[in-house]
């Protein structure tokens, strides 16, 4: 009984501080513009499946794709098993799903195979990111931080594998008579601790299945603060990713209208339709300018590294790193979202995303070539966010560099977007 | 267009023609090439000439977004006028921005890149081609990005290929892995920004490594970076830089 209120106590207490932090994020989501409606349902299931549980994209690297595959499937079954835990710890009964029957035994049966592979999948993250030199885990824009982030969620998710390995073995040992339940590997590991006393294997299986759910308790809240938040955001990211061709740059309806009133000598003076005059700013300046999707796509990003590594501006050595973009995005929303929230839209720290963030070298660098996008396994796209940053830095403060403006001028007289007259252009047909 | 629409004909097809098409003195030899093979197939197509302009793909990619629709709502007008239904390119930009882009400003034609349609007329039986010409000379492709990853584009300009020479010879990275040319995003028009190599120099070491006779490209600004990483590396007397509709005009003695 006195377990039971224990571990209800922290379970509110954990659930409580998720809730703090994710209703922290969903305030910064208020902060962002729209980004397309969301429909095509059956789509998004489909793509969902194929690229989210699928694993599609991450395949792209076959072999260390599969270990990352393989972790994520271990992740998901092994949850399942999490979720019977909470229900335990709660009620105070043991194995409460152990009445479902085969399935509770295919559970979990994978559970156990998948503790020891996700193991082994974790262990090998560790030694390339520690003992090797690979060059996406490298860059300008990974500091110490986000390393020893990366290491310690690692180090935590190896943890959780061990105690749940533990809780199987000690589990199995102290009900070897009649276990719920089938594991596979779990139970040829059980003679290695055979000498222990019947006390102190149960004392053991209770250990590690406190640490276990409170790993998993600190681990969640962990999340929101690291950029393993991606275990949340990338299901639904790739559940909203955009369905259009990668090539599509979507238009900026909201300045369509006035393209049509400029282009129309009869409207030109007449009072702006409805909806233009609430655009403030054209392009992306700062992080309020930024849309839902382009916050979830920051979100979502666990700095794995395949856009920049695919980057023909970071490859030739030019500042560019996509991936860099989307852990600006998330800074500037930790660092100016909490004053724009207290102080409304008319806060300033007198420093924007432009400038002090990202730097207008990276932003002309990109040739839209969308091998980032490609590669992203979480559909994350990086090309869209960079032109709205370019289109803020051409139409409001007309600050593209020479080549470009000499272009704008040739095709707003001629035309064509190098010097030449329109009267020429069938030339082609007499050579 | 207006001639034939002054005398009420409508042709099946305008082929857009393209900024590059019409004034690149090297990718002029482009547009000959395919209108020899449009010619050969006895296809019914017209261009706009004087009264075409540039789709705005460079101004869009550059972030100049009103100059963009500008263009875009002018083409649109022309286009519509003419009652034109579908729109054969060889840019791929422009048949990229023409597809995705110009249908949310009321322009909806349906597009068609001349490698599909080259290869949809050989699938008929009508564009009949042979490796007389080109025999077992070696063919690499270079993808470019608005076909390729842009528009999931992979296969018939390599179809295309095999049906004049051998299979084309792969680069390292190739289709959606593909690396680009240096010159997409309006990067065509302005210098470079500070790094360590040039793109177009990277992807034509790429190219070269292959040992391929030919380097195909299937797009105006490809072209221009390919033909000047050939030059820059000394190659360009012995490896040559075509287009696939210049290798199937070639592979028909048009």
């Amino acid at each position: 009984m006195l377990t039971q209120i224990i571990f209800i106590a922290i379970l509110i207490i954990s659930l409580g501080i998720l809730t703090y932090s994710l209703l922290r994020i969903a305030s910064f989501f208020k902060l962002t513009q729209s980004a397309f409606p969301i429909k095509d349902f059956g789509k998004r299931i489909n793509i969902s499946l194929q690229v989210a549980f699928g694993q599609s994209k991450i395949f792209r690297l076959p072999l260390i794709g599969l270990v990352h595959a393989l972790v994520f499937w271990g992740f998901l079954v092994i949850s399942l098993g999490s979720l019977e835990m909470i229900v335990d710890g709660v009620s105070g009964s043991e194995r409460s799903f152990s009445n479902l029957g085969w399935i509770y035994n295919f559970v979990i049966l994978t559970g156990d195979i998948f503790a020891y592979v996700v193991s082994a999948g974790i262990i090998i993250f560790l030694i390339r990111r520690l003992f090797m030199s690979i060059a996406r885990f490298k860059g300008i824009e990974l500091k110490p931080k986000s390393k020893k982030d990366a290491n310690f969620a690692l180090a935590l998710i190896l943890l959780l594998m061990i105690s749940l390995a533990g809780m199987n073995v000690f589990y199995l040992h102290v009900h070897s008579e009649n276990p719920e339940g089938i594991y596979p590997i779990s139970q040829f590991l059980v003679p290695l601790v055979h000498n222990f006393s019947e006390q102190n294997l149960q004392i053991l299986y209770s250990v590690s299945w406190w640490s276990h759910i409170l790993l998993i308790f600190f681990f969640a809240n962990y999340l929101p603060y690291s950029k393993h938040f991606h275990v949340f955001a990338s299901i639904p990211n790739v559940f909203l990713s955009s369905l259009e061709p990668l090539g599509k740059i979507p238009n900026m309806q909201s300045i369509t209208s006035e393209v049509k009133i400029m282009m129309n000598p009869e409207t030109a003076f007449s009072s702006p339709e409805d909806g233009t005059a609430l655009i403030t700013r054209f392009g992306v300046k700062d992080i309020e300018d930024v849309t839902w999707k382009n916050y979830l796509d920051s979100l979502t990003c666990t700095q794995c590294g395949r856009c920049t590594a695919v980057c023909p501006a970071n490859i030739t050595g030019k500042k560019l790193s996509p991936r860099k973009v989307f852990i600006d995005i998330r800074q500037r929303m930790n660092d100016k979202g909490p004053g724009l929230i207290k102080q409304g839209k008319d806060f300033s720290d007198n420093k924007s995303l432009i400038k002090e963030y990202i730097n207008t070298e990276e932003l002309w660098a990109c040739t839209t070539c969308n091998a980032c996008a490609m590669e992203c396994p979480l559909n994350i796209s990086h090309p869209n966010l960079i032109i709205d940053m370019r289109r803020y830095l051409v139409m409001e403060e007309a600050a593209a560099p020479a080549g470009l403006n000499m272009m704008f001028t040739n095709i707003e007289n001629n035309g064509a977007p190098w010097q030449y007259s329109p009267e020429d252009r069938l030339n082609w047909i007499e050579e | 267009m207006a001639e034939l629409a002054g005398k009420g004909e409508n042709p099946e097809y305008l082929f857009w023609v393209g900024c590059a098409g019409a004034y690149d003195d090297r990718y002029k030899k482009v547009t000959r090439a395919f209108t020899k093979i449009l010619n050969y197939l006895g296809t019914s197509y017209a261009v706009l000439g004087k009264e075409e302009s540039c789709s705005g793909d460079p101004a869009k990619r550059a972030g100049n977004e009103m100059l963009f629709q500008m263009q875009a709502l002018q083409n649109i007008e022309i286009l519509n006028g003419y009652g034109i239904k579908k729109i054969l390119t060889i840019c791929p930009h422009c048949y990229n921005i023409f597809k995705n882009e110009y249908p949310d400003l009321g322009g909806n034609f349906e597009l068609i890149n001349y490698t599909e349609f080259l290869k949809d007329q050989a699938d008929l039986g009508k564009l009949k081609t042979d490796s007389s010409v080109f025999g077992n000379t070696s063919i690499t492709y270079h993808d470019p990005c608005y076909l390729g990853r842009g528009n999931n584009i992979y296969d018939s300009p390599r179809l295309l290929i095999k049906s004049i020479a051998n299979a084309p010879v792969e680069m390292a990275r190739n289709k959606s892995h593909s690396f680009c040319c240096g010159a997409g995003g309006a990067q065509m028009f302005k210098e470079a920004e500070e790094g360590n190599k040039e793109v177009f120099i990277e992807r034509t070491e790429e190219a070269l490594e292959t040992k391929a006779e030919i380097i195909a490209t299937a797009c105006p600004f490809c072209m221009t970076m390919i033909s000047d990483g050939l030059k820059y590396k000394n190659k360009e007397d012995s490896v040559k830089n075509l287009d696939i509709a210049e290798l199937i005009a070639q592979s028909l003695n048009l």
